[in-house]
């Protein structure tokens, strides 16, 4: 987001006021004025004099909207202001947005979060590779609809198939707890099992999957790997016991932007790779060959910059960097955020393929329909309790959307 | 009250810190805790406070500077020589071609860093070396002594005896110094160009699309701070009464820590004139308190080096965190 976040919400807003009018000296009193009149457009009050920083990511999008408005605007772009917001923050957002377009603001709304481009728009424009697929009126579209326009495939959503019961557990949490974060967690997770954990933002399950990873420590509770109960003292003890963790935010903690595909595969692994206490160039090359050929990873030359691939590609690479080392339970947070929907199918196939290999996987994410078509089990957390569990086979989507968004 | 201290958070630590240390001070030492001495430390500061509110403005902007201290340098001895060439000459000839030598040499430094987008620090080093190496060079390491009077002259703007006997004086470079302060507080706090100048600090790529000339803003920021070395210059040369080559080596390294204990954030976009005196006064004081303990100089860095630490590992820690009932609810 443009916005500045040392600077208060006013001087935010009215931005333009201080931009392109030469050297001259600051009128605080219009800015402000200005300021509350945009934020009074969209129905909303903020503490204009705070700064900015002091404000969470969804009323920080509320403040880039509003400047947006500063001057009179009649046609508002938004690009995926949606995308790190929660789903009682989106439908905040949403209604501004309503409100706005009720006012006579026309509003260009880019998201590829399907639910609410059909719950927005009026008429809804599908681009596949740059190129301009239709424009097609909201009224009769439905979300498989537009994905098959996008991708130009049909995809067959359809629950797992075999519950996996009588497998062995890997791995059996009991009562786990951090004050603040989550309390009294218990499941276990069988080997070729996928668990779902949904809820919204804040509901403590990145905690809780920082804590299975040992970069958190539990305040009570027990892990047990295996059937032996296991206390890390870090995640490097997690990353040998097994654990194998994908961060939320690839882009900022899952892969070294400024590092070549190797080295960003080989990171986790490198134990592996050695020859005589050196990494072995040849032990390297064929660790890399197997995962891009294993996950059918799309790639130039393995020496290539990570950032020359797209966004499934480099979160197929963050996989394969976790595969390598040979993990029996895979924690995937939130691994299609920033995906676009061809290729998230393409990741849950993967997912699918290791479960059916044995893996154990823990899949997190805040929107439903991911772990309602992707796991076998379905945890439901709030406010850092479980407070529902489901099976895919037996509740229908709409249910159990209901009960996490409602 | 509360207010102020929520929003100027580092200021108000700051102002507590020196109140402390100056108590703390005055029970040690019986000389501490005196009008006299407060103005002589207002005196002393005056030419690191000018440098410090320069590099601040660079500090808000994003980049940073170590090269300002030896381009005071290379501005005091043009300047030297300049009026000697003249013959004559008065403060208001001095400061102008000071201030002009200062901000060509910041420009140049804005130039490399915008031309070539080279990392600002890597720029300042190299000119750091460029600037000294040069003078020293072309100078030979010779000092100029023959200062014509108008520089060398001790200019007291105010004095009074008080009760007890000392003196209190408000000298020229203390009136320099303030008009530095309140220039530079009217920059960045009151004309549009500040305010963009914390906008770019901020958030460089959000400002470009703006439509802040990030170009202007760079060469306003080095160049502010090339006026501000070369005024400083000139003053230290008054104060010292000489020109020396070498004078001011070193000394920008004090005053960037100086400025960050005052709240700059090296990576821009934060920062406050009235940190940034702070955090001068601070470090002079403890000095200038040591001192008078009969301290060794050698642990004058060691000392203040270890408040740098402490002051910033507090800041980062936030006030709110320490002081709970000032955390707002539900922002």
């Amino acid at each position: 987001m443009a916005l500045f976040p040392e600077m208060t919400v006013a001087e935010n807003i009215g931005f333009s006021e201080v931009v392109g009018h030469g050297l001259r000296l600051v009128d605080y009193g219009r800015i402000r004025a200005i300021a509350l009149e945009a934020l009074a457009k969209l129905g909303v009050s903020l503490d204009v004099d705070a700064p900015l920083k002091e404000f969470p990511i969804a009323q920080r999008q509320i403040v880039a909207i509003a400047r947006a408005l500063v001057g009179e605007a009649r046609v508002v772009f938004m690009d995926e202001p949606t995308a790190s917001l929660t789903q009682s923050e989106t439908d905040h957002l949403l209604d501004i947005v309503r409100n706005l377009s009720a006012s006579g603001v026309a509003v260009v709304f880019v998201s590829h979060r399907l639910a609410e481009v059909l719950e927005i728009s009026s008429r809804i424009t599908v681009l596949r590779d740059g190129r301009l697929v239709g424009v097609y009126p909201a009224e009769g579209m439905t979300q498989s609809k537009i994905t098959e326009l996008m991708t130009g495939r049909t995809f067959e959503a359809k629950v797992r198939a075999a519950p996996r019961a009588d497998r062995p557990v890997v791995i059996e949490v009991d009562g786990l707890s951090r004050p603040g974060q989550f309390s009294d967690i218990s499941f276990k997770v069988h080997e070729g099992e996928t668990l779902g954990i949904t809820g919204l933002l804040g509901a403590g399950r990145t905690e809780l999957a920082m804590t299975l990873f040992g970069m958190l420590k539990p305040a009570a509770g027990r892990i047990r790997l295996d059937g032996r109960e296991v206390r890390f003292s870090s995640n490097r003890d997690a990353i040998d016991a097994g654990i194998a963790y994908l961060s939320e935010d690839r882009l900022s903690l899952g892969l070294i932007q400024a590092q070549s595909i190797v080295d960003n595969l080989v990171i986790s692994s490198l134990a592996r790779i050695l020859s005589g206490g050196l990494i072995s160039p040849g032990k390297k090359t064929s660790l890399v060959g197997k995962w891009v050929a294993e996950l059918g990873v799309k790639i130039g030359k393995p020496e290539d910059a990570i950032t020359t691939l797209s966004g499934g590609n480099q979160q197929r690479i963050a996989i394969a960097k976790w595969l390598a080392t040979d993990p029996r339970l895979l924690i995937l947070d939130a691994p299609t955020v920033g995906v676009d929907v061809g290729a998230r199918a393409g990741i849950f196939d993967i997912v699918a393929r290791l479960a059916d290999s044995g893996l154990a996987i823990i899949l997190i994410s805040d929107e439903v329909p991911e772990v309602y078509f992707n796991a076998d089990r379905i945890l439901h957390m709030a406010q850092g309790r479980v407070v529902g569990s489901y099976d895919p086979r037996a509740y229908s989507l709409h249910d159990i959307e209901a009960a996490v968004y409602g | 009250m509360v207010k102020f201290i929520r929003t100027h958070g580092t200021e108000s630590a700051l102002l507590a810190v020196i109140v402390v240390i100056s108590f703390v001070l005055s029970l040690v030492t019986d000389r501490y805790f005196t009008v006299g001495n407060a103005f002589d430390l207002l005196n002393t500061s005056s030419v690191n406070i000018i440098f410090a509110v320069g590099l601040l403005v660079v500090l808000i902007s994003g980049g940073i500077d170590i090269s300002f201290a030896v381009a005071a340098s290379v501005a005091q001895y043009g300047t030297a020589l300049f009026i000697a060439w003249i013959g004559g000459g008065n403060w208001a000839i001095g400061l102008i071609i000071a201030g002009s030598i200062g901000i060509g040499l910041g420009c140049l430094n804005a130039a490399l860093i915008q031309g070539f987008a080279i990392p600002s620090i890597v720029v300042s080093i190299s000119t750091f070396n460029v600037f000294f190496g040069l003078l020293m060079f072309f100078t030979k390491g010779v000092s100029i002594y023959d200062l014509p009077d108008w520089l060398t002259e001790h200019v007291v703007l105010y004095e009074r005896q008080l009760a007890d006997g000392s003196w209190i004086e408000i000298s020229l470079p203390v009136l320099v110094m303030a008009i530095c302060v309140v220039a530079t507080w009217t920059l960045v706090t009151r004309t549009t160009i500040g305010r963009q100048l914390y906008a770019f600090g901020d958030n460089p790529e959000g400002a470009r699309r703006f439509g802040v000339n990030i170009a202007a803003m760079r060469f306003i920021a080095f160049g502010w701070l090339g006026l501000m070395a070369g005024i400083a210059g000139l003053v230290q040369a008054h104060y010292a009464q000489e020109v020396v080559p070498n004078a001011l080596y070193g000394r920008e390294l004090d005053v960037l820590a100086a400025v960050v204990l005052g709240g700059a954030r090296l990576g821009g976009g934060k920062g406050t004139v009235l940190g940034c005196v702070l955090g001068v006064m601070l470090t002079q004081i403890t000095q200038n308190g040591l001192n008078l303990m009969g301290v060794s100089p050698f642990a004058f860095k060691m000392i203040v080096g270890a408040i740098i630490l402490i002051a910033i590992t507090l800041s980062n820690a936030r006030i709110e965190r320490l002081l709970p009932f000032l955390s707002r609810k539900g922002a």
